[in-house]
Protein backbone atom coordinates (compact mmCIF):
# COMPACT_ATOMS: atom_id res chain seq x y z
CA UNK A 1 0.00 0.00 0.00
CA UNK A 2 3.04 2.23 0.21
CA UNK A 3 2.99 5.13 -2.00
CA UNK A 4 -0.06 3.98 -3.57
CA UNK A 5 -2.39 5.87 -0.46
CA UNK A 6 -3.53 8.81 -2.58
CA UNK A 7 -7.47 9.84 -2.24
CA UNK A 8 -9.19 11.02 -5.48
CA UNK A 9 -10.44 13.72 -3.12
CA UNK A 10 -7.33 15.22 -2.22
CA UNK A 11 -7.40 14.20 1.48
CA UNK A 12 -5.35 12.02 3.92
CA UNK A 13 -2.47 11.76 0.88
CA UNK A 14 0.19 10.85 2.80
CA UNK A 15 -1.59 9.04 5.93
CA UNK A 16 -2.13 5.27 4.34
CA UNK A 17 -4.05 3.98 7.82
CA UNK A 18 -6.69 6.03 7.46
CA UNK A 19 -7.93 4.24 4.11
CA UNK A 20 -8.41 0.67 3.12
CA UNK A 21 -9.43 -1.06 0.34
CA UNK A 22 -12.28 -3.29 0.46
CA UNK A 23 -13.46 -5.87 -2.11
CA UNK A 24 -16.28 -4.16 -3.58
CA UNK A 25 -17.98 -5.27 -6.87
CA UNK A 26 -17.60 -9.33 -7.45
CA UNK A 27 -16.41 -10.14 -11.20
CA UNK A 28 -19.83 -10.72 -12.46
CA UNK A 29 -20.95 -7.16 -10.87
CA UNK A 30 -17.93 -5.49 -13.22
CA UNK A 31 -18.29 -7.67 -16.41
CA UNK A 32 -22.10 -6.57 -16.50
CA UNK A 33 -21.53 -3.17 -15.64
CA UNK A 34 -18.81 -2.54 -18.53
CA UNK A 35 -20.98 -4.81 -20.99
CA UNK A 36 -23.77 -3.05 -20.21
CA UNK A 37 -21.60 0.25 -20.46
CA UNK A 38 -21.05 -0.66 -24.05
CA UNK A 39 -24.36 -1.94 -24.95
CA UNK A 40 -27.09 0.85 -23.83
CA UNK A 41 -24.57 3.00 -25.21
CA UNK A 42 -25.26 1.34 -29.01
CA UNK A 43 -29.44 0.89 -27.99
CA UNK A 44 -29.70 4.15 -27.04
CA UNK A 45 -27.69 5.77 -30.57
CA UNK A 46 -29.27 3.15 -33.00
CA UNK A 47 -32.70 3.98 -30.95
CA UNK A 48 -32.17 7.54 -31.67
CA UNK A 49 -31.64 6.00 -35.29
CA UNK A 50 -34.84 3.91 -35.67
CA UNK A 51 -36.72 6.67 -33.82
CA UNK A 52 -36.02 9.48 -36.83
CA UNK A 53 -37.45 6.88 -39.07
CA UNK A 54 -40.80 7.79 -37.73
CA UNK A 55 -40.02 10.82 -35.38
CA UNK A 56 -43.64 10.65 -33.79
CA UNK A 57 -45.04 8.95 -30.98
CA UNK A 58 -48.59 8.05 -30.05
CA UNK A 59 -50.89 6.08 -27.52
CA UNK A 60 -52.67 3.49 -27.80
CA UNK A 61 -53.46 0.26 -30.78
CA UNK A 62 -52.44 2.32 -34.25
CA UNK A 63 -50.43 5.44 -34.70
CA UNK A 64 -49.78 6.88 -37.86
CA UNK A 65 -49.46 10.35 -39.91
CA UNK A 66 -52.80 11.16 -39.77
CA UNK A 67 -53.50 10.45 -36.11
CA UNK A 68 -52.14 12.41 -33.32
CA UNK A 69 -48.89 12.53 -31.96
CA UNK A 70 -48.37 13.42 -28.56
CA UNK A 71 -44.44 14.34 -29.43
CA UNK A 72 -42.98 15.22 -32.68
CA UNK A 73 -39.38 16.08 -33.77
CA UNK A 74 -39.48 17.76 -37.36
CA UNK A 75 -38.69 20.89 -38.99
CA UNK A 76 -40.70 23.82 -40.71
CA UNK A 77 -39.38 27.16 -42.27
CA UNK A 78 -38.87 28.21 -38.90
CA UNK A 79 -36.31 25.55 -38.12
CA UNK A 80 -36.10 22.37 -36.35
CA UNK A 81 -38.29 21.81 -33.10
CA UNK A 82 -39.61 19.40 -30.86
CA UNK A 83 -43.60 19.49 -29.90
CA UNK A 84 -45.05 18.02 -26.96
CA UNK A 85 -48.79 18.31 -27.70
CA UNK A 86 -49.56 21.57 -28.63
CA UNK A 87 -46.58 23.17 -27.05
CA UNK A 88 -43.82 23.74 -29.52
CA UNK A 89 -39.80 24.04 -28.34
CA UNK A 90 -37.37 25.34 -31.13
CA UNK A 91 -34.29 22.92 -31.50
CA UNK A 92 -33.26 23.95 -34.40
CA UNK A 93 -29.33 23.31 -35.28
CA UNK A 94 -29.64 20.09 -32.66
CA UNK A 95 -33.08 18.80 -33.27
CA UNK A 96 -35.37 17.97 -36.25
CA UNK A 97 -32.59 20.13 -38.55
CA UNK A 98 -29.19 20.25 -38.14
CA UNK A 99 -25.12 20.67 -39.83
CA UNK A 100 -24.00 17.28 -40.71
CA UNK A 101 -19.99 16.61 -40.83
CA UNK A 102 -19.89 17.51 -44.44
CA UNK A 103 -21.51 21.29 -43.44
CA UNK A 104 -25.41 19.92 -45.44
CA UNK A 105 -28.53 20.56 -43.49
CA UNK A 106 -30.67 17.54 -42.96
CA UNK A 107 -34.13 17.53 -41.61
CA UNK A 108 -34.14 14.31 -38.90
CA UNK A 109 -35.14 14.11 -35.98
CA UNK A 110 -31.55 13.24 -34.04
CA UNK A 111 -28.37 14.54 -35.28
CA UNK A 112 -25.36 12.14 -36.89
CA UNK A 113 -23.79 12.54 -33.52
CA UNK A 114 -25.88 10.86 -31.94
CA UNK A 115 -26.91 8.24 -33.69
CA UNK A 116 -25.81 4.81 -34.86
CA UNK A 117 -24.72 4.76 -37.94
CA UNK A 118 -24.05 8.47 -38.36
CA UNK A 119 -25.83 8.71 -41.56
CA UNK A 120 -29.40 7.81 -41.83
CA UNK A 121 -29.89 4.11 -42.10
CA UNK A 122 -33.00 2.55 -40.91
CA UNK A 123 -31.43 -1.31 -41.55
CA UNK A 124 -28.34 -1.24 -40.06
CA UNK A 125 -29.76 0.62 -36.84
CA UNK A 126 -32.06 -2.34 -36.47
CA UNK A 127 -29.55 -4.62 -36.40
CA UNK A 128 -27.55 -2.81 -34.06
CA UNK A 129 -30.21 -2.53 -31.87
CA UNK A 130 -31.90 -5.68 -31.97
CA UNK A 131 -28.39 -7.67 -31.82
CA UNK A 132 -27.54 -5.28 -28.60
CA UNK A 133 -31.08 -5.58 -26.92
CA UNK A 134 -30.09 -10.05 -26.97
CA UNK A 135 -27.12 -9.19 -25.16
CA UNK A 136 -29.08 -6.30 -22.61
CA UNK A 137 -31.85 -8.84 -21.97
CA UNK A 138 -29.63 -11.93 -21.04
CA UNK A 139 -26.98 -10.30 -19.47
CA UNK A 140 -29.76 -9.02 -16.76
CA UNK A 141 -31.01 -12.31 -16.51
CA UNK A 142 -27.56 -13.23 -15.69
CA UNK A 143 -26.56 -10.59 -13.53
CA UNK A 144 -29.82 -10.90 -11.52
CA UNK A 145 -29.37 -14.51 -11.32
CA UNK A 146 -25.69 -14.89 -10.12
CA UNK A 147 -26.72 -11.98 -7.74
CA UNK A 148 -29.09 -13.98 -5.96
CA UNK A 149 -26.45 -16.36 -5.83
CA UNK A 150 -24.40 -14.28 -4.59
CA UNK A 151 -26.39 -13.06 -2.39
CA UNK A 152 -25.44 -9.52 -4.05
CA UNK A 153 -29.47 -8.78 -3.81
CA UNK A 154 -30.18 -9.46 -0.50
CA UNK A 155 -27.72 -7.97 0.99
CA UNK A 156 -27.19 -4.55 -1.09
CA UNK A 157 -30.47 -4.09 -2.39
CA UNK A 158 -33.31 -4.65 -0.44
CA UNK A 159 -34.54 -1.63 1.30
CA UNK A 160 -34.34 -1.29 5.42
CA UNK A 161 -37.86 0.49 6.38
CA UNK A 162 -34.86 2.70 8.42
CA UNK A 163 -33.52 3.46 5.46
CA UNK A 164 -36.65 5.09 3.38
CA UNK A 165 -37.99 6.96 6.00
CA UNK A 166 -38.36 10.86 5.05
CA UNK A 167 -35.08 11.55 7.76
CA UNK A 168 -33.11 9.79 6.23
CA UNK A 169 -33.78 10.61 2.85
CA UNK A 170 -33.47 14.10 3.26
CA UNK A 171 -29.98 13.53 5.22
CA UNK A 172 -29.01 12.01 2.22
CA UNK A 173 -29.69 14.86 -0.23
CA UNK A 174 -27.84 17.07 2.16
CA UNK A 175 -24.94 14.53 2.09
CA UNK A 176 -25.08 14.42 -1.21
CA UNK A 177 -25.13 18.47 -1.88
CA UNK A 178 -22.21 18.84 0.53
CA UNK A 179 -20.66 16.12 -1.70
CA UNK A 180 -20.37 13.17 1.02
CA UNK A 181 -21.07 10.10 -0.35
CA UNK A 182 -20.06 7.46 1.80
CA UNK A 183 -21.57 6.21 4.91
CA UNK A 184 -18.50 6.29 7.19
CA UNK A 185 -20.96 3.16 9.35
CA UNK A 186 -20.71 1.28 6.15
CA UNK A 187 -18.05 2.56 3.93
CA UNK A 188 -18.77 -0.45 1.33
CA UNK A 189 -22.55 -0.15 1.34
CA UNK A 190 -24.81 2.26 -1.08
CA UNK A 191 -26.37 5.37 0.11
CA UNK A 192 -30.15 5.18 -0.06
CA UNK A 193 -30.64 7.43 -2.90
CA UNK A 194 -27.91 5.62 -4.70
CA UNK A 195 -29.71 2.35 -3.86
CA UNK A 196 -33.10 3.66 -4.92
CA UNK A 197 -31.52 4.91 -8.21
CA UNK A 198 -30.10 1.39 -8.46
CA UNK A 199 -33.22 -0.52 -7.56
CA UNK A 200 -35.34 1.77 -9.95
CA UNK A 201 -33.19 0.73 -13.12
CA UNK A 202 -32.48 -2.77 -12.74
CA UNK A 203 -35.67 -3.85 -11.60
CA UNK A 204 -37.96 -0.95 -13.45
CA UNK A 205 -36.51 0.85 -16.43
CA UNK A 206 -34.14 -2.11 -18.04
CA UNK A 207 -37.14 -4.48 -17.72
CA UNK A 208 -39.62 -1.65 -18.89
CA UNK A 209 -37.59 -1.15 -21.81
CA UNK A 210 -37.46 -4.90 -22.91
CA UNK A 211 -40.72 -5.48 -22.35
CA UNK A 212 -41.48 -2.77 -24.27
CA UNK A 213 -39.22 -3.17 -26.93
CA UNK A 214 -40.96 -6.44 -27.48
CA UNK A 215 -44.44 -5.62 -27.59
CA UNK A 216 -43.02 -3.55 -31.00
CA UNK A 217 -42.15 -7.08 -32.23
CA UNK A 218 -45.50 -8.32 -34.49
CA UNK A 219 -44.28 -11.99 -33.80
CA UNK A 220 -43.85 -11.47 -29.78
CA UNK A 221 -47.64 -9.72 -29.85
CA UNK A 222 -49.01 -12.90 -31.62
CA UNK A 223 -46.93 -14.80 -29.04
CA UNK A 224 -47.54 -12.59 -25.84
CA UNK A 225 -51.24 -10.60 -26.08
CA UNK A 226 -50.84 -9.64 -22.64
CA UNK A 227 -48.12 -7.39 -23.47
CA UNK A 228 -50.57 -5.22 -25.68
CA UNK A 229 -52.87 -5.16 -22.49
CA UNK A 230 -50.56 -4.13 -19.79
CA UNK A 231 -49.24 -1.57 -21.81
CA UNK A 232 -51.99 -0.25 -24.18
CA UNK A 233 -50.87 -1.20 -27.18
CA UNK A 234 -48.27 -1.18 -29.16
CA UNK A 235 -47.78 2.62 -30.40
CA UNK A 236 -47.99 3.42 -26.24
CA UNK A 237 -45.38 0.28 -25.56
CA UNK A 238 -43.30 2.98 -28.01
CA UNK A 239 -43.92 5.59 -26.27
CA UNK A 240 -43.22 3.90 -22.62
CA UNK A 241 -40.02 2.65 -24.75
CA UNK A 242 -38.52 6.26 -25.74
CA UNK A 243 -39.63 7.79 -22.37
CA UNK A 244 -37.57 4.74 -20.21
CA UNK A 245 -34.75 5.53 -22.81
CA UNK A 246 -34.79 8.86 -21.70
CA UNK A 247 -34.90 8.05 -18.08
CA UNK A 248 -31.75 5.62 -18.50
CA UNK A 249 -29.94 8.64 -20.32
CA UNK A 250 -30.58 11.03 -17.38
CA UNK A 251 -29.30 7.81 -15.13
CA UNK A 252 -25.99 7.72 -17.30
CA UNK A 253 -25.57 11.21 -17.18
CA UNK A 254 -26.29 11.81 -13.05
CA UNK A 255 -23.86 8.47 -12.59
CA UNK A 256 -21.26 10.00 -14.36
CA UNK A 257 -20.90 13.34 -12.55
CA UNK A 258 -21.27 11.65 -9.14
CA UNK A 259 -18.09 9.37 -10.24
CA UNK A 260 -16.66 12.46 -11.15
CA UNK A 261 -17.19 14.30 -7.99
CA UNK A 262 -17.19 11.20 -6.14
CA UNK A 263 -13.44 9.99 -7.28
CA UNK A 264 -12.99 9.06 -10.82
CA UNK A 265 -10.01 6.89 -10.00
CA UNK A 266 -10.78 5.13 -7.30
CA UNK A 267 -14.08 4.36 -8.93
CA UNK A 268 -13.42 3.26 -12.30
CA UNK A 269 -10.43 1.48 -10.62
CA UNK A 270 -13.13 -0.34 -7.92
CA UNK A 271 -15.13 -1.48 -11.30
CA UNK A 272 -12.22 -2.73 -13.00
CA UNK A 273 -10.31 -4.67 -10.25
CA UNK A 274 -13.33 -4.78 -7.66
CA UNK A 275 -11.11 -3.14 -5.14
CA UNK A 276 -12.45 0.03 -3.15
CA UNK A 277 -10.26 2.68 -1.51
CA UNK A 278 -12.58 3.75 1.37
CA UNK A 279 -11.78 5.74 4.94
CA UNK A 280 -10.76 3.60 7.25
CA UNK A 281 -13.43 4.64 9.96
CA UNK A 282 -12.89 2.47 13.26
CA UNK A 283 -11.25 -1.09 13.55
CA UNK A 284 -14.52 -3.48 14.46
CA UNK B 1 -1.67 4.65 -10.17
CA UNK B 2 0.34 4.82 -12.64
CA UNK B 3 -1.66 1.89 -14.19
CA UNK B 4 -4.65 3.52 -13.24
CA UNK B 5 -4.50 6.38 -14.95
CA UNK B 6 -3.50 4.85 -17.95
CA UNK B 7 -6.49 2.50 -17.78
CA UNK B 8 -8.67 5.78 -17.10
CA UNK B 9 -7.58 7.51 -20.33
CA UNK B 10 -7.59 4.69 -22.07
CA UNK B 11 -11.35 3.91 -21.20
CA UNK B 12 -11.86 7.48 -22.31
CA UNK B 13 -9.94 7.11 -25.67
CA UNK B 14 -11.75 4.19 -25.91
CA UNK B 15 -15.05 5.54 -25.40
CA UNK B 16 -15.02 8.71 -27.34
CA UNK B 17 -13.21 6.40 -30.75
CA UNK B 18 -16.08 4.44 -30.23
CA UNK B 19 -18.21 7.32 -31.80
CA UNK B 20 -16.95 7.43 -34.91
CA UNK B 21 -16.24 3.77 -34.20
CA UNK B 22 -19.63 2.21 -34.77
CA UNK B 23 -19.59 3.24 -38.43
CA UNK B 24 -15.98 1.81 -39.34
CA UNK B 25 -17.44 -1.59 -37.65
CA UNK B 26 -20.14 -1.69 -39.34
CA UNK B 27 -18.51 -1.63 -42.57
CA UNK B 28 -15.35 -4.42 -42.02
CA UNK B 29 -16.73 -7.26 -43.59
CA UNK B 30 -16.30 -9.61 -40.28
CA UNK B 31 -18.56 -7.47 -38.20
CA UNK B 32 -21.83 -7.66 -39.89
CA UNK B 33 -21.89 -11.24 -39.87
CA UNK B 34 -21.75 -11.16 -36.04
CA UNK B 35 -24.09 -7.82 -35.83
CA UNK B 36 -26.63 -9.65 -38.37
CA UNK B 37 -27.04 -12.99 -36.13
CA UNK B 38 -29.32 -11.79 -33.65
CA UNK B 39 -31.55 -11.90 -36.57
CA UNK B 40 -31.46 -15.81 -36.56
CA UNK B 41 -31.37 -15.46 -33.03
CA UNK B 42 -34.83 -13.84 -32.53
CA UNK B 43 -35.89 -16.10 -35.08
CA UNK B 44 -34.67 -18.93 -32.99
CA UNK B 45 -35.78 -17.62 -29.85
CA UNK B 46 -39.26 -17.27 -30.70
CA UNK B 47 -39.90 -20.10 -32.89
CA UNK B 48 -38.51 -22.36 -30.14
CA UNK B 49 -39.97 -20.66 -27.26
CA UNK B 50 -43.34 -19.58 -28.31
CA UNK B 51 -46.49 -21.38 -30.26
CA UNK B 52 -45.53 -21.33 -34.01
CA UNK B 53 -49.21 -20.56 -35.21
CA UNK B 54 -49.96 -17.84 -32.12
CA UNK B 55 -52.17 -15.63 -33.70
CA UNK B 56 -52.06 -12.19 -34.04
CA UNK B 57 -54.52 -10.07 -32.17
CA UNK B 58 -57.67 -8.77 -34.11
CA UNK B 59 -59.48 -6.45 -33.14
CA UNK B 60 -62.90 -4.82 -32.93
CA UNK B 61 -64.23 -2.50 -35.84
CA UNK B 62 -64.42 0.36 -33.30
CA UNK B 63 -60.86 0.23 -32.82
CA UNK B 64 -59.58 0.62 -36.47
CA UNK B 65 -57.32 3.58 -37.91
CA UNK B 66 -59.60 6.55 -39.43
CA UNK B 67 -57.33 6.72 -42.42
CA UNK B 68 -54.99 3.96 -43.32
CA UNK B 69 -52.16 5.17 -44.72
CA UNK B 70 -50.42 4.44 -47.91
CA UNK B 71 -46.68 3.39 -48.60
CA UNK B 72 -44.14 2.15 -50.38
CA UNK B 73 -45.45 1.86 -53.99
CA UNK B 74 -48.66 3.43 -54.34
CA UNK B 75 -48.78 3.01 -58.38
CA UNK B 76 -46.46 0.09 -60.56
CA UNK B 77 -47.17 2.82 -63.27
CA UNK B 78 -45.84 0.20 -65.92
CA UNK B 79 -47.88 -0.09 -69.13
CA UNK B 80 -49.11 -3.69 -68.09
CA UNK B 81 -50.38 -2.82 -65.19
CA UNK B 82 -52.38 0.09 -66.05
CA UNK B 83 -53.83 -2.43 -68.93
CA UNK B 84 -54.76 -4.61 -66.15
CA UNK B 85 -56.41 -1.28 -64.23
CA UNK B 86 -57.98 -0.22 -67.37
CA UNK B 87 -59.59 -3.58 -67.56
CA UNK B 88 -60.74 -4.01 -64.14
CA UNK B 89 -58.11 -6.54 -63.63
CA UNK B 90 -60.67 -9.24 -65.99
CA UNK B 91 -57.43 -10.77 -68.04
CA UNK B 92 -54.89 -10.53 -64.80
CA UNK B 93 -53.82 -14.07 -63.52
CA UNK B 94 -51.36 -14.93 -60.86
CA UNK B 95 -49.73 -17.65 -61.54
CA UNK B 96 -48.70 -19.84 -59.05
CA UNK B 97 -45.75 -22.56 -59.54
CA UNK B 98 -42.49 -23.36 -59.20
CA UNK B 99 -41.85 -26.87 -56.55
CA UNK B 100 -45.88 -27.51 -57.41
CA UNK B 101 -47.70 -30.43 -58.59
CA UNK B 102 -50.15 -28.30 -60.50
CA UNK B 103 -49.20 -24.90 -61.73
CA UNK B 104 -51.92 -22.35 -61.47
CA UNK B 105 -53.30 -19.53 -63.47
CA UNK B 106 -55.78 -17.83 -61.41
CA UNK B 107 -58.36 -15.09 -62.05
CA UNK B 108 -59.36 -12.35 -59.74
CA UNK B 109 -62.84 -14.05 -59.89
CA UNK B 110 -61.69 -17.51 -59.34
CA UNK B 111 -59.70 -16.26 -56.16
CA UNK B 112 -62.68 -14.35 -54.62
CA UNK B 113 -64.97 -17.27 -55.02
CA UNK B 114 -62.68 -19.40 -52.80
CA UNK B 115 -63.41 -19.23 -48.81
CA UNK B 116 -62.20 -15.77 -47.34
CA UNK B 117 -61.42 -14.85 -44.07
CA UNK B 118 -61.84 -11.47 -42.98
CA UNK B 119 -59.42 -9.79 -40.15
CA UNK B 120 -59.15 -6.81 -38.16
CA UNK B 121 -55.27 -6.87 -37.54
CA UNK B 122 -52.47 -3.92 -37.07
CA UNK B 123 -50.03 -3.31 -40.25
CA UNK B 124 -46.94 -2.73 -38.24
CA UNK B 125 -44.36 -0.53 -40.40
CA UNK B 126 -40.59 -0.85 -39.96
CA UNK B 127 -40.58 2.48 -39.18
CA UNK B 128 -42.39 2.38 -36.19
CA UNK B 129 -45.99 3.51 -37.16
CA UNK B 130 -49.03 1.36 -37.11
CA UNK B 131 -52.75 1.27 -39.00
CA UNK B 132 -55.19 -0.96 -37.87
CA UNK B 133 -57.46 -2.15 -40.86
CA UNK B 134 -59.78 -5.07 -42.31
CA UNK B 135 -58.45 -7.37 -44.69
CA UNK B 136 -60.78 -9.68 -46.66
CA UNK B 137 -59.04 -12.77 -48.43
CA UNK B 138 -58.17 -16.57 -49.62
CA UNK B 139 -55.69 -17.81 -46.64
CA UNK B 140 -52.61 -18.85 -48.47
CA UNK B 141 -53.05 -22.58 -47.21
CA UNK B 142 -55.76 -23.06 -49.65
CA UNK B 143 -53.96 -21.86 -52.81
CA UNK B 144 -50.96 -23.67 -51.77
CA UNK B 145 -53.00 -26.79 -51.45
CA UNK B 146 -54.54 -26.07 -54.83
CA UNK B 147 -51.56 -26.30 -56.26
CA UNK B 148 -49.54 -29.34 -53.94
CA UNK B 149 -46.39 -28.38 -53.11
CA UNK B 150 -43.36 -30.29 -53.58
CA UNK B 151 -41.91 -32.08 -50.37
CA UNK B 152 -38.60 -29.78 -51.58
CA UNK B 153 -40.58 -26.91 -51.35
CA UNK B 154 -39.01 -24.78 -48.21
CA UNK B 155 -40.13 -20.96 -48.91
CA UNK B 156 -42.99 -19.32 -50.71
CA UNK B 157 -41.82 -16.14 -53.18
CA UNK B 158 -44.26 -13.77 -53.73
CA UNK B 159 -42.97 -11.72 -57.12
CA UNK B 160 -44.84 -7.99 -57.46
CA UNK B 161 -45.92 -5.53 -60.78
CA UNK B 162 -44.05 -2.87 -59.11
CA UNK B 163 -40.70 -1.61 -59.74
CA UNK B 164 -38.31 0.22 -57.38
CA UNK B 165 -35.81 1.72 -58.70
CA UNK B 166 -35.95 -0.40 -62.15
CA UNK B 167 -36.18 -3.25 -59.78
CA UNK B 168 -38.87 -5.55 -59.14
CA UNK B 169 -40.73 -5.81 -55.56
CA UNK B 170 -40.42 -9.33 -54.11
CA UNK B 171 -40.74 -11.36 -51.02
CA UNK B 172 -40.03 -14.38 -49.46
CA UNK B 173 -41.72 -16.52 -46.52
CA UNK B 174 -41.42 -19.87 -45.08
CA UNK B 175 -43.56 -22.50 -45.04
CA UNK B 176 -44.41 -22.21 -41.05
CA UNK B 177 -46.08 -18.41 -42.04
CA UNK B 178 -46.87 -19.48 -45.32
CA UNK B 179 -49.55 -21.72 -43.43
CA UNK B 180 -50.26 -20.02 -40.45
CA UNK B 181 -54.51 -18.95 -40.74
CA UNK B 182 -53.86 -15.70 -40.98
CA UNK B 183 -51.93 -15.71 -43.99
CA UNK B 184 -53.82 -14.27 -46.84
CA UNK B 185 -54.09 -13.18 -49.90
CA UNK B 186 -56.24 -10.07 -49.80
CA UNK B 187 -58.14 -8.99 -52.33
CA UNK B 188 -60.59 -6.44 -50.42
CA UNK B 189 -59.90 -4.09 -47.61
CA UNK B 190 -62.15 -2.18 -44.93
CA UNK B 191 -65.51 -3.82 -46.99
CA UNK B 192 -64.14 -2.32 -50.68
CA UNK B 193 -62.05 -4.20 -53.32
CA UNK B 194 -58.50 -3.50 -52.78
CA UNK B 195 -57.20 0.08 -54.35
CA UNK B 196 -54.40 0.35 -56.38
CA UNK B 197 -52.77 2.47 -53.70
CA UNK B 198 -52.68 -0.38 -51.37
CA UNK B 199 -51.94 -3.42 -53.78
CA UNK B 200 -55.03 -3.78 -56.00
CA UNK B 201 -55.78 -6.79 -57.15
CA UNK B 202 -53.67 -8.88 -54.70
CA UNK B 203 -51.57 -8.32 -50.97
CA UNK B 204 -50.20 -10.51 -49.04
CA UNK B 205 -51.10 -10.09 -45.45
CA UNK B 206 -48.80 -11.74 -42.84
CA UNK B 207 -49.66 -10.22 -39.93
CA UNK B 208 -46.87 -11.58 -37.34
CA UNK B 209 -44.29 -9.67 -39.89
CA UNK B 210 -43.30 -6.11 -40.33
CA UNK B 211 -45.29 -4.28 -43.40
CA UNK B 212 -42.37 -4.71 -45.76
CA UNK B 213 -43.19 -8.49 -45.89
CA UNK B 214 -46.81 -7.81 -47.01
CA UNK B 215 -46.05 -7.61 -50.93
CA UNK B 216 -48.59 -5.71 -52.89
CA UNK B 217 -49.54 -6.45 -56.37
CA UNK B 218 -48.88 -9.70 -56.39
CA UNK B 219 -48.77 -11.70 -59.82
CA UNK B 220 -46.94 -14.75 -59.19
CA UNK B 221 -46.90 -17.28 -56.28
CA UNK B 222 -43.76 -19.33 -56.70
CA UNK B 223 -42.34 -22.36 -54.47
CA UNK B 224 -38.82 -22.94 -54.31
CA UNK B 225 -36.00 -24.58 -52.13
CA UNK B 226 -33.55 -22.38 -51.60
CA UNK B 227 -34.01 -18.36 -51.92
CA UNK B 228 -30.10 -17.56 -52.81
CA UNK B 229 -31.47 -18.62 -56.17
CA UNK B 230 -33.82 -15.78 -56.87
CA UNK B 231 -33.06 -11.99 -57.57
CA UNK B 232 -30.32 -11.03 -54.93
CA UNK B 233 -30.78 -14.33 -53.08
CA UNK B 234 -31.55 -12.67 -49.19
CA UNK B 235 -35.10 -13.68 -50.17
CA UNK B 236 -37.12 -10.06 -50.80
CA UNK B 237 -36.50 -6.55 -52.35
CA UNK B 238 -35.21 -4.52 -49.09
CA UNK B 239 -33.13 -7.33 -47.87
CA UNK B 240 -31.26 -7.41 -51.06
CA UNK B 241 -30.94 -3.52 -51.50
CA UNK B 242 -30.91 -2.24 -47.84
CA UNK B 243 -30.52 -5.09 -45.24
CA UNK B 244 -33.58 -5.06 -43.66
CA UNK B 245 -34.13 -8.30 -41.75
CA UNK B 246 -35.74 -11.47 -44.24
CA UNK B 247 -37.47 -12.70 -40.76
CA UNK B 248 -39.67 -9.23 -40.06
CA UNK B 249 -41.53 -10.95 -36.71
CA UNK B 250 -39.20 -8.79 -34.95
Amino acid sequence: MDGEALDERGIDRVEPERTRLIYRHTLGTRIWHWVNAVTIFVLLMSGAMIFNAHPRLYWGQYGANFDRAWLEISADDRGGYLKLGDRRFDTDGVLGRWEDKDGSIRNNAFPYWATIPSGYDLAHARRWHLTFALVLAFGLLFFLIASLFNRHIQKDFLLKWREVGPANLWHDVVEHLKLRFDNPDDPGGFNILQKLSYLIVIFVLIPLAIFTGLTMSPGMDAAWPWMLDLFGGRQSARSIHFIVASLILLFILVHLVLVLLAGPLNGVRGMISGWLRVPAGEER
Amino acid sequence: MIVTRRKLIGGIAAASGLLGGCDRLGENPAFPKILFSGEDAHRFLQRSLTDRMALAREYRPDQMSPIFRTNGSTNPGTPEYQAHVDSAFANWRLQVDGLVRHPLALSLAQIRSMPARTQITRHDCVEGWSAIGKWHGVPLKLVLDQAGLRPNARYIVFHCADLIGGAPYYESIDLVDAFHPQTILAWGMNDHLLTVGHGAPLRLRIERQLGYKHAKFVMRVEAVDDLRRIRGGKGGFWEDTTDYEWYAGI
